[in-house]
């Protein structure tokens, strides 16, 4: 019997069945209550047409044969997925939801899902979206699930939209307080450069421009400032948190996404990505304020502590917001049954 | 119940003059864009506050009385088509644009904004909202959340679901909750997503903040002509493959294009089996650098002939043939009807040919427009909607390019939406369970299923009845042909 087999079973015997991918994102959105199943076995890239823009994957897949695969035909996943390890998995980077620095630019994880199959609360494998830029056929389940932590369907198989790799990619540096940087960047935004990040971190605001190399070479002179030599090493440093600046020691690591235009002075940020949309606090272990801080300022919170053993570390939300969230988890998973313990506390 | 009783009902919380109910005032709205089906709604109602609609969504849940909500009426699946026991929410009045911040880029207005109002409010500050649909003119931004709208710059830009931030709703109890915020995501489970699509069957929208872009310093584009169909479907993979995303790229077949030239003389080439437009935009030198690249790997695919607009005036014109199409297509028959089926590019040719085998067998003319970079492919099937028997052979030609579509592994709606339009054809593209678990989605929001009810998700009876009357007309069409 296949693992998908295996699972379907279980849900459908409503026996709860929690899983995992590579399992380098546990310390995010609660702890599981129940033994996880690996999703690892489950692998493989099922189609690839690189001049569709489309690659499907089993869920188990590491992104690190996905984007070797990609890379043979000069193309890449969009949204620069972060990774905590070379165990990552497509199906754990999808239900984690989380983008890297080119997401200001090309969109998000969930602006790249085309499709998924997902296994629902009732142990039934679905199929929602497809392999076509362009679906509107039934509610867009398939983005829906992205970010859910797998709360809301086991997902199994993903299509994606990737993109061509940039015929050149340079980054500009300039000094400046992270207030500066922000005004800079509301000035820059208006013109119609191609910035595909932009982040400040360490007294230093950092541009990345990718593109045609003439397109490329234009911009970089308007912004001005230094080029920077390692820069995709930076760059992928502040994608996957392995800048020093994120070795936050005893203190708890935070992230918040705010509006990018979002006054610095609201937030006492080391670090700033998404041209202003992502900021980065530390905190003392269980303080729990960058919740309030987050919801003063329109935005969330979400504790990236690994040493963190209580709740899920995430946002609590609105009354109304709230309710929607349950009766939608409800509707996917009406016993309750996938990855208790994670996202969302009050569900079950 | 009586028109009566619901008037009065509704009268309580709306201002009188809004609510509509004789026969001549609501007959206006008895469909949407897509004429094929009517109905008239027993009433209509114009509500110009947030209150008021939550009073009606309140006063139809206890009476139990359908909600359609409709924005311009632009739609062509039938999406706003009323029901004819139930109110018709007329969103139009919601016209304000609330809001426009510059440094964030983004503008908050009210639904009954029209696409293109938005770019033009934000035009003096060199900012532009992306999705283009063809009827941005009219279409409202409501409507394009309801139905995720597209339009021909959707490969590089996104469709709708890219380019909004958030959406306040009023749900089916009149309760009002705001998904997404300014910032770039939001906490709990991705209920915009879940909103934008979903066709007026979870909430009414009552407010959208939307992100501009900085328009492009400059837009060429290059039209290429073909003696060959899968020649111009190749050089469509062959500039994807050389890593360029242009920022349109929209092809038209021979009768396409002999409609649109006859219309606006925009100067396409009669002779051509295809004809491909494809802009680019960016900085001045990104611009000179990709359209290069382009012009040569058209050639290298064996267009026939290229030439690059030379000015704006040009490129305006190039467009407006394409923009016309359907207007165009409209003049030389008296009805038609724009099918919305999204295939793996790769398939065109394939299903290019077995709807010229259709179109024969239906006996029905059939010109192609295509979205050709994300593969959204819009038959136009011509037909006279005073003959009855071209009406039905006209639906099923139309159905049965649905289903080539699913077959080759793509959807039957690409920006369109179901509607009441291709309500059959879910059940083709979608397994029971499938269905099921949308209906549970839709009941988690709306559990007395009074929002657009009928609509976008049939009811397995439906589907089983459809399977029946599907297997009466007969065995599959043409079963020598392959299939996928």
């Amino acid at each position: 019997m296949s693992l998908v087999e295996i699972l379907c079973r279980r849900l459908a015997a409503k026996e709860p069945v929690s899983v995992i991918g590579g399992n380098t994102r546990a310390f995010l959105a609660g702890r599981l209550k129940d033994e996880p199943v690996s999703m690892q076995e489950h692998t493989g890239i099922i189609n690839y047409e690189p001049t569709e823009l489309v690659l499907t994957a089993k869920s188990g897949t590491t992104l690190q044969e996905i984007e070797s695969c990609l890379s043979e035909s000069r193309q890449m996943l969009p949204f620069e997925p972060p990774r905590f390890g070379d165990q990552s998995t497509i199906g754990g980077v999808m239900a984690s939801g989380l983008s890297g620095p080119r997401r200001m630019h090309l969109g998000s994880a969930r602006d790249c899902v085309l499709g998924v199959r997902l296994i629902n609360g009732l142990g039934q494998h679905l199929k929602f979206g497809g392999e076509v830029m362009k679906n509107v056929a039934g509610y867009d389940l398939s983005r829906l699930s992205i970010g859910a932590f797998g709360t809301l369907g086991i997902l199994t198989e993903i299509s994606v939209k990737v993109l061509p790799i940039p015929e050149k990619e340079q980054t500009q540096v300039l000094q400046c307080t992270q207030a500066e940087a922000l005004d800079t960047l509301i000035r820059i935004g208006r013109r119609p450069y191609p910035v595909s990040a932009a982040s400040w971190i360490g007294g230093c605001l950092y541009v990345r421009l990718s593109g045609a190399a003439s397109g490329v070479e234009s911009a970089a002179v308007a912004i001005g400032g230094e080029t920077l030599k390692d820069a995709s090493q930076f760059w992928s440093s502040l994608r996957d948190m392995t800048a020093n600046e994120f070795n936050s020691g005893k203190e708890w690591l935070w992230r918040i996404s705010v509006a990018p235009t979002t006054p610095t002075d609201a937030v006492d940020a080391f670090c700033f990505d998404w041209a202003g949309g992502q900021r980065w606090i530390t905190a003392s272990p269980n303080d729990l304020s960058p919740f309030e801080l987050a919801a003063r300022i329109g935005g969330h919170a979400t504790c990236f502590a690994r040493d963190r053993d209580a709740g899920t570390g995430m946002q609590p939300l609105e009354s109304g917001i709230l309710r929607l969230n349950q009766r939608v988890k409800d509707a996917m998973d009406p016993h309750g049954l996938i990855n208790r313990g994670r996202l969302l506390e009050e569900a079950h | 119940m009586e028109t009566g009783q619901l008037v009065a009902a509704l009268a309580t919380g709306v201002q009188s003059d809004r609510v509509l109910f004789r026969e001549q005032d609501t007959a206006p709205y008895e469909c949407d864009g897509l004429t094929m089906f009517k109905a008239k709604p027993k009433v209509v109602v114009l509500p110009e506050t947030r209150d008021e609609v939550c009073h009606v969504l309140k006063t139809c849940k206890a009476l139990g009385v359908p909600v359609v909500a409709r924005g311009a009426g632009t739609g062509l699946s039938g999406g706003a088509l009323p029901h004819a026991d139930g109110v018709l929410l007329v969103m139009a009045k919601f016209s304000r644009i609330l809001e426009i911040d510059e440094d964030a880029r983004i503008a908050r207005v009210e639904p009954g904004v029209r696409n293109l109002a938005i770019s033009e409010a934000v035009s003096h500050l060199d900012l532009y909202y992306a999705p283009d649909p063809s009827s941005q003119i009219a279409c409202s931004i409501g409507g394009n959340i309801a139905e995720n709208s597209g339009g021909v710059h959707c490969l590089k830009y996104g469709l709708t679901v890219h380019n909004v931030l958030s959406v306040t709703v009023a749900l089916d109890d009149g309760s009002i909750v705001t998904v997404g915020s300014d910032a770039l995501d939001s906490a709990g489970y991705d209920l915009l997503a879940l909103t934008i699509g979903s066709e007026g069957l979870l909430a009414v929208v009552l407010e959208v903040t939307v992100r501009l872009l900085p328009k492009p310093e400059e837009m060429r584009v290059v039209m290429a002509a073909f003696d060959d169909v899968t020649k111009a479907g190749d050089s469509v993979g062959n500039i994807i493959a050389a890593g360029i995303i242009p920022a349109g790229l929209e092809m038209m077949d021979g009768p396409a294009v002999a409609a649109v030239e006859d219309f606006v003389k925009a100067g396409y080439p009669l002779d051509a089996e295809a004809l491909l437009l494809c802009e680019v935009d960016g900085t001045k030198e990104e611009v000179a650098d990709e359209l290069a690249r382009v012009e040569a790997i058209l050639k290298e695919s064996g267009a026939t002939m290229l030439r690059v607009a030379t000015n704006e005036e040009e490129r305006l014109l190039f467009w407006k043939g394409r923009k016309s199409a359907f207007p165009a297509v409209g003049r030389i028959s008296p009805d038609y009807y724009c099918m919305d089926g999204t295939i793996p590019r790769k398939h065109l040719s394939l299903v290019l040919r077995r709807m010229r085998e259709m179109s024969e067998r239906y006996g029905l003319r059939c010109a192609n427009v295509f979205h050709a970079g994300d593969g959204n492919l819009h038959p136009l099937i011509l037909f006279d909607a005073n003959d009855p028997d071209e009406v039905k052979r006209a639906e099923d030609f139309g159905a049965e390019i649905l289903e080539l579509s699913v077959e080759v592994g793509g959807t039957i709606t690409g920006e369109h939406g179901v509607g009441i339009e291709k309500i059959n054809e879910m059940c083709v593209q979608f397994s029971s369970d499938e269905l099921t678990q949308f209906h549970t989605v839709k009941a988690a929001f709306d559990p007395t299923g009074i929002l657009n009810p009928g609509k976008a998700v049939p009811t397995l009876n439906r589907c089983a009845e459809f399977g029946k009357m599907h297997i009466h007309h007969g065995q599959m069409p043409h079963p020598e042909l392959e299939r996928f």
